[in-house]
Parts: C-alpha cells; structure tokens; sequence
C-alpha cells in the first residue's frame, strides 16, 4: 500500500535513502516490523504517529544511531547513495558526518558558540586555516538564521542562549559538516510558538540544500513543513503520500483515524 | 448542601491531624538540631583537647651559648680535597677516613667548656651532668659545622641549641615539683642549673622548627622531628597520585563508557564496591605478601606503601569517577556522536573535561585518605624507628600516622604527650588542605550545562 | 460506505459540535422542503395567505443560514479539521449557501402564487405544479443522501436533472406558444416563466448539493466533471 515510487534508475538519481524491509528488535521485542521507505533529495519527509510507534526508532536507524543501544538489532537494508550504511566495511563516523542529527532537547556543547559550530569541521578535518573556519562558522549560522542574533558574542557559551536559539545553534552545528540529510527528531517540541515558528521557516529554507527527514508530534506541524508525509502505526509504515493528499484524503482508515483525533 | 458537610468533616481532619503533624515536625527538627549541635560540640572538644596540647610542643626551650671550638679538642687533619690525578673512590676513602676521625672528637667537651662559664654554681666533679642540659642531638649539629667548614675551628660561636627533653619538660611545668626527688626525672643540680639559666635568660621558650625540620631520634628526644615521616608520607603521596589515580581514572572510563553491559562487568562493578569497604589493613597483609614477599621489594619502604595505599584507594577513585561520568547528561554524548565524532573522541573531547572537576573532588578525597591510614603501613613494617630521612623511595621510612603512634608509645610520657598532640595537628591541618584544595578546585572548575 | 458517524474522535465535545452542526443542516434542509411544498399548494390552490408565510418564513432560512455559517468557522478555527472532517464543514458551507438560495427561489415561486389566474390560464399552472413535484423529490431525495452522506443516492439525484431540464424546456416552449397565440396574456404567462426557472434552478442548486455529497464521502471533487468520471468516482471502491 505504499505510494507510488518512479522507475528504478530515475529512483536512485531521486532518492537519497532507500529503506527496504527494515526490522528493529530490542532484546526480543520487534519494535519495526519490514518498513520500506524511500526519501528523495531535497524534500522534507515527515513522520507522524502515535507514541511508541516507532518513528524515532526508525529516525535512528537512517544514522546508526541506534547502534549505541548494545540491545538494538537492525536488519534489512538502508541505502544512502546506493550503499548500505549497515554494511561492515561502512564507518559509522563518516555515516554521521553525511547524516545529521537535530535532537528533541537543545543540546549545544558546553563551549562558546563559535566553538560549538567549529567543533564538526575541525573533527573532521573540513578545514586547514582559522579564516576558512571563521567563514564556515558564519555561513552556518547565517543559514540558521542565527547570525544577526550572536556575531557580537561568539566567544560567550552555547548554553547561555534562549531555547529557540539553542535549537538554532544545533542546527547550525549540524549543517557545518555540509550532511546530506538532516533527521530531525521532534526538535521543536521543547520550544514556545514563536520559537517553532522561526524553525518552521528555516526548515523550508534548508531544503534548497539539504534532504531533512523530521519526526513530530504536532500534525499540524507536519502539515506546514513537508512535501510527503509517512504515517508509523505499530512499527510499520502505514501510509506514505504528498502531504496535501494524505491531509484532506488519506487512503488508509488507521490514518484517518489518527489525523482527525479519532481512536474507533 | 450534604456536599458541604463532607467538605467540613475532611476540613476537621485536615486541622486535627495537622496539630500532629507540626509537633512531629517540630520534634525531628530539634533531632536534628541537637545531633549536629552535639556532633560540632564533640569536635570542639577534640579540637580543643589536641590544639591545647599539641599547640605548646611548638615552642621549645633552647639554650644560646657561645661556642669555643677549642683547637685542642678538634684535633683533626686537613679536610682532604680531591686531586686532579685522583680517583673518585681513592679520594673518597680519604674523605670517610677525616669523617670517622672527627666522629671520635669529643664534642660534648666543647658543649660543657662552652656552658659552664654560665653557671655560678659549679664543680668539676659535675662536669657529666653539664651535657644533660642539651639534648644530645646538638653535639652532632656541631660536628656536621665542622664537617662543612673545617675552618670554624679555632673560632666562636653564637649558637642557639635545643635543651634535652627532660629540661623542656621541668621548665615548662609539667612535672609536679613537690614529688620527691628520684620521681623529679633531673638531677638535683640539673635542674637548679635549668631554673637559673631560665631565669637569667640563656634558656628561652622559643619556637622551633625542631619539629618540622628533623627526623625521628631515640637518643635525642627533644629534637625528634616529623621530617623523615613527612618525606615518606610525601613519597607514598606521590606514589599513589600518579598510579591510582591515572590507573582508577582509565579503568572507570573504560568500564564506563566502553565495556559492554553484561553480567561480567556487573559482577566486577560489585568487586570493586566491595573491595571500597575492605578494612585497610587487609590491604597491608597484601602488601606484605606480594610485594615484599614476592617482588622482594625492601621492606618499610616507600615504593611499598605507596603501592599499597594506591591499591587501597583504586576503588575509591573508580567509584567517584563513574560516579561523575554518569552525572553527565547522555545529550551531549549523543550531540557529539551525532556529529560523526567517535566513542573515544567523544569521551576526550566532551566527556573527560566536564567530569574532570568531579573527578579531581573524589581523588584528592581518596588521596587524604589514604594519607591518614595507619593499619596496612605497620604490616608492611613501617613500625619500626626510622632515624633517618629518606633520600628515595627505596630507602627505610616511616609515615607520619606511624610516627604519631610511635610517638604515643614513647617512655617520656610528659614531652611525647605534647608531641604527639603537635603531630597531630600537623596531619590534621595536611588533610584539612588537601580537602580545601579539592573544594578549591571543584568550585573553580565548576562547568555548568 | 463511509459514515460521518463513524468512529468518535477522542473529544467529544468536537463530535457534539459536529453533530449539531450536521442537524442544523438537516433542520435548514427541512424548512427550505416545506417551504417549497407550501409554495407549490400556494400556487395550486391560489392561497395568498400560504403564500404570504411562505415570504415571510425566509428570514428563518436565512438565520439558519449564518447560524450555521458561524458554527463551521468556529470548528475551523478550533479543531483545525483534516481530511472527513474537513471535506465535511466544507461541504456543509457550500451545501448552505446553495439552499440559501434555493429558499430565496421559492420566494419568487410564491410570489407568483399571490397573482390571480383566469380559470384558462389555471392549466398553465398545472405543468408548473408538475415541474414543481418533480424538483421537489429531488429537493428531498438530496437532503436524505446528504443526511446518510449516501453517494450513491447523490448520483441518482444528479442523474434526476436532466429530467427536470427537458421537462422545464418542454414547459417553457409551450408557455412561448400560448404568448403568441394571446399577447394580452403575456404578463401573466412571464410570471410562470419565472416561476418555472426558478424551480429549474432549484434543480441545479440539488445537483450542487449532489455534488457536495460526493465530494464529502469520496474526497474528489466532482464538479464540472462528466457523468462518466462521477460515475466511475462512486462506482470505484477505495
């Protein structure tokens, strides 16, 4: 029942991530049972569900990140250009170099900002000189919207800033590395409205040049931010269509069911 | 309307059970209260006890005199010095050759020339009790100016020396003057001598640094000093900073943040709790077995208290080290792998320097603890009298809980009570620095997220 | 066959307000047929009081009107609705504003009821009587499909149209040929004319409301669209 996807060689050019037959245990408990999903470059791909139903479990897996939990077991296949992140000769560190995360709490280090933001090229050997570092820290935090609000004070701590803009800064610290893929995981859930909004916005802007992929809990959120739309339901993915559709005509009744607030 | 009176029946029980419930409050308020207040009123009292003791042991009785180093009496040769064709043991033969020489001059004859002039009332016939009025260490103190400067022979002096124990005690009053005469620790004369030079002011009460610059002696009690059990303590010190704390630091990280979670390193997280508990002087038996035994390490040696204190405080470092590792938000390890940065680089760049105030805190905190253990050094034979300071940590040493306690043996109840006391102290204000300098430390490096 | 009723949502405060929303409906469904109902007998039986409550009963279909009108922006604006309940309040603000108008219609129909007739010119009124029956079938058949959200029924009704258009082009040829056999009768003949256009868009307005039901239940929009596509919409199942 999953939406319908272009041929293969067209799919591969479109797709940043193909998920095929994705299954998570933890211990004995399966908590995502076969989930294939695909997510195509520069969109924004939301997922939605009730708690528990696996989103974030899933989220993890697209950067193993999972793999820091000893009783998590993935199988099946996760492609990013066409490789298999599981794969054992795959570094987990490069992996995570190219996907992103933006995590639910603000969690800026304990440094300055500068610092903060600087922290990935430097890890990563993305710079050889203090200017191009200077110039990588002011493009990030320019196209996190963050710039006009702390170039007067990058040396004072990451922490010392409102949650919005320590939300900010980590997106900001995340898109330094130049990722393919953000995932981001309910980031805006610890933040007032104005602060999500302002998020809401940089999100549309980020898609230019990055594949997001965002877990909430707000519907609506969901409704504003992305072009396609993945229902989770029970550890499987119940529904993947263009946002627009699966709002006004979902084509599953469990989808249904959850986007209008009812529970039959 | 019934609703109401519900509502009044609960309000009355509320009230009711309320008057309970303050005077409960009340009650374990004054509890506490009056356990904190007895707890600081027993340390006061200790304090007081030992400061009231210890404090005096720190000004002793010393004589100035002018010192004659009367030619006749040192008869010795020229102090050799190396030729330019000489070789190193040659020469030094001759030198031990000099030494022993002028280990056989009578220095207590230059002592008592020197002092009787001072007394008004003196026989020949009691010349011997003369060099009781000076604690016998002094008589080596000169016999090593010569040593340095053979040229002083010949000269004067002016030199301030130590009086000998029994004097100390007798003029600072602590033997009851109206017990009879054989109970009076002096001879009669002795002690006419000692009040009169005390009178006249050749025998002042001064402060020493007797106590802090020399080391342990039987001989000369009055200058038995903590320098030898401060220089062994300060070795073990060492010893166990740079080996438990590096080695209980990387085992806690390792079991921390990389070990897998299973029933192998439950079992050894119980072990090492429990070894925290161990009673230290099974700790010393190890000592003795294994590393004396065994290794054939010297025996009362540093190198083997150290790594016996180190053994014993291991756990403590461990536990206080996981301790703060896992005080760390799991957000920023989770922000730093997220980045792509590896387990290790994690734990260096982000983890470590956020636990390092913590870390610090809880090792200074084992470290003066296993400064004051006294148990585990006896059995690795740190009861003996050391006379010496040690140079290396191989060499015979003592520590100062082991010297306080050597101390509290001694016969001469009436000077080593003070000592003791002012031993006491010494350890007391160490121990009480080094936690100040962990609480220093903490509040500096404080790092809040 | 989808039901509105199916499934309450977890508040139940927003079922209620949907329920009454869905009744106010109905109950606006029900004064616009019987207002059509008295206008028909009005002009039947040349009632002029009849028809003068008919007039002045409009302005309760046009306070039902903004009632309900109100109600659905304030589920918008609260419950931010999404897809059935969505297509529902938007059907129900089109599905309004149609029988608005079909209330305003009946009006001109009973106005026409108040003018007298020569008895010659009573036949004349017979076929408007006709035409009226057939419309309001219609007018209760659409009301009952969007009472059930029966799409099935919608379509029917939709199909129902084209009956009323031929028999409103066959009255209106007729009409044409007794104003030129008798030009004096001329004013009196225009009148059910009118009458008879307005019953035909009252037609048109139920094919709408037809549509509207369609639209709820299957979430395609069907206006404009041939029999064939509407038909295939309902036919086809999900």
């Amino acid at each position: 029942m999953q939406n319908s996807q272009s041929s293969p060689d067209i799919a591969s050019q479109q797709t940043a991530i193909t998920a095929r037959n994705v299954e998570v245990f933890y211990g004995d408990t399966q908590a995502i049972k076969g989930i294939d999903l695909d997510v195509r470059n520069n969109e924004v791909l939301s997922f939605i569900g009730p708690s528990g139903c696996g989103k974030s479990t899933f989220l993890r897996c697209l950067n193993r990140m999972n793999d820091t939990i000893d009783s998590c077991r993935v199988t099946g296949s996760i492609e990013l250009d066409g490789q298999d992140i599981y794969h054992s000769s795959v570094d987990e560190v490069l992996l995570r170099a190219k996907v992103g995360m933006v995590f639910q709490k603000p969690n800026p280090f304990p440094k300055s900002i500068y610092d903060n933001i600087a922290y990935g090229p430097k890890l990563h050997g993305l710079v050889e000189r203090k200017p191009e570092l200077d110039e990588i820290v002011e493009s990030s935090l320019r196209r996190a919207g963050l710039w006009e609000e702390v170039k007067d004070r990058l040396n004072e701590p990451g922490t010392g800033l409102s949650g919005g803009q320590q939300q900010r800064l980590c997106i900001a610290r995340t898109i330094a590395v130049s990722p393919e893929v953000i995932l981001m995981d309910e980031p805006c859930s610890a933040l007032d409205p104005i602060a999500t909004g302002i998020i809401e916005e940089l999100i549309h802007d980020l898609k230019e040049k990055f594949t997001i992929v965002i877990v909430t809990h707000n519907m609506q959120q969901a409704a504003r931010v992305s072009d396609r739309t993945a229902f989770f339901h029970l550890g499987e993915v119940v529904e993947v269509s263009e946002t627009d559709d699966l709002f006004t005509n979902p084509k599953h009744k469990r989808t249904e069911d959850y986007i209008t607030g009812r529970y039959g | 309307m019934s609703q109401d009176n519900s509502n009044l029946t609960v309000q009355d029980k509320v009230v009711a059970s309320l008057k309970r419930r303050r005077r409960q409050e009340k009650l374990f308020r004054t509890l506490g209260l009056g356990s904190v207040i007895l707890s600081l009123a027993l340390v006061a009292i200790l304090f007081i006890n030992i400061f009231s003791k210890g404090v005096p042991a720190f000004w002793q009785t010393s004589m100035t005199v002018e010192v004659y180093f009367d030619p006749d009496v040192i008869r010795i040769s020229e102090k050799p010095e190396q030729q330019p064709n000489e070789t190193f043991e040659d020469f030094d033969e001759r030198l031990l050759d000099w030494e022993t020489q002028l280990g056989f001059v009578n220095f207590n004859r230059i002592l008592s020339d020197s002092i009787t002039p001072l007394l008004s009332d003196f026989e020949r016939s009691q010349t011997r009790y003369v060099t009781q009025l000076v604690t016998s260490g002094e008589r080596h103190a000169l016999r090593d100016m010569v040593m340095e400067d053979p040229s002083i022979v010949g000269e004067t002096r002016s030199l301030t020396l130590l009086t000998s124990a029994d004097v100390d005690v007798w003029l600072k009053g602590n033997i009851d003057r109206s017990l009879p005469d054989d109970q009076l620790q002096l001879p009669a004369v002795v002690r006419e001598w000692a009040d009169e030079l005390h009178a006249n002011g050749h025998i002042q009460n001064r402060f020493s640094t007797a106590l802090f610059m020399n080391p342990d002696s039987r001989s000369s009690l009055a200058s038995a000093g903590l320098a030898g059990a401060f220089v062994g303590s300060f070795y073990m010190l060492l010893i166990v900073i740079f080996l438990a704390i590096p080695m209980g630091v990387a085992a806690a990280i390792y079991l921390e943040e990389f070990a897998p979670k299973n029933k192998l390193t439950d079992i050894i997280e119980v072990n090492i709790n429990n070894l925290a508990a161990v009673p230290s002087i099974i700790f010393g038996l190890l000592g003795a077995a294994v590393f004396i035994n065994w290794f054939k390490l010297p025996m009362s040696a540093p190198v083997v208290g150290g790594l016996v204190l180190s053994l014993m405080t291991l756990p403590t470092v461990i536990i206080a080290t996981r301790a703060t590792l896992r005080a760390i938000p799991p957000s920023i390890r989770a922000a730093a792998l997220g980045l792509g940065a590896s387990k290790t680089q994690t734990v260096f760049h982000h983890v470590l320097p956020l636990a390092i105030p913590g870390i610090l805190t809880g090792s200074i905190l084992g470290v003066a603890q296993a400064l004051g253990e006294t148990a585990p050094l006896l059995l690795i034979g740190m009861k003996s009298f050391v006379a010496s300071i040690p140079q290396s940590p191989m060499d015979q040493a003592t520590a100062l809980p082991v010297q306080i306690y050597l101390w509290q043996g001694n016969e001469l109840r009436n000077f080593f009570e003070a000592r003791t006391s002012a031993a006491i102290i010494v350890l007391l204000m160490l121990m009480i620095s080094l936690n100040s300098l962990a609480i220093w430390l903490r509040r500096k490096l404080e790092v809040r997220w | 066959m989808e039901h509105v009723n199916s499934g309450r949502h977890i508040s139940s405060q927003f079922d209620e307000e949907l329920k009454e929303v869905r009744n106010a409906v109905l109950s606006m469904g029900g004064v616009v047929e019987k207002q059509l109902t008295d206008a028909i007998q009005a002009i039947k039986t040349s009632d002029h009081e009849l028809a003068d409550r008919v007039l002045s009963n409009d302005t309760r279909v046009n306070a039902l009107e903004m009632d309900i009108d109100n109600a659905c922006t304030q589920l918008i604006a609260k419950r931010q609705p999404t897809a059935r309940d969505l297509r529902q309040i938007i059907a129900t603000f089109k599905t309004i504003a149609d029988l608005e108008r079909i209330g305003d219609e009946v009006k001109r129909i009973a106005a026409v009821a108040k003018e007298s007739f020569s008895s010659e010119q009573q036949h004349l009124l017979a076929a408007l009587e006709n035409l009226g029956q057939l419309v309001l079938n219609m007018l209760r058949t659409v009301l009952n499909a969007f009472a059930r959200m029966d799409a099935e029924e919608a379509l029917e009704v939709h199909r129902t149209d084209q009956g009323i258009d031929r028999q409103y082009e066959g009255m209106l040829r007729q009409l044409m040929t007794y104003m030129m056999e008798d030009p004096r009768s001329i004013p009196k003949i225009m009148d059910v004319v009118f009458s008879a256009r307005s019953l035909e868009r009252i037609g048109d307005r139920c094919q709408n409301i037809a549509e509207y039901v369609i639209y709820n239940v299957h979430g395609k929009d069907v206006r404009h669209t041939s029999d064939e596509d509407m038909e295939q919409t309902v036919r086809k199942s999900r």
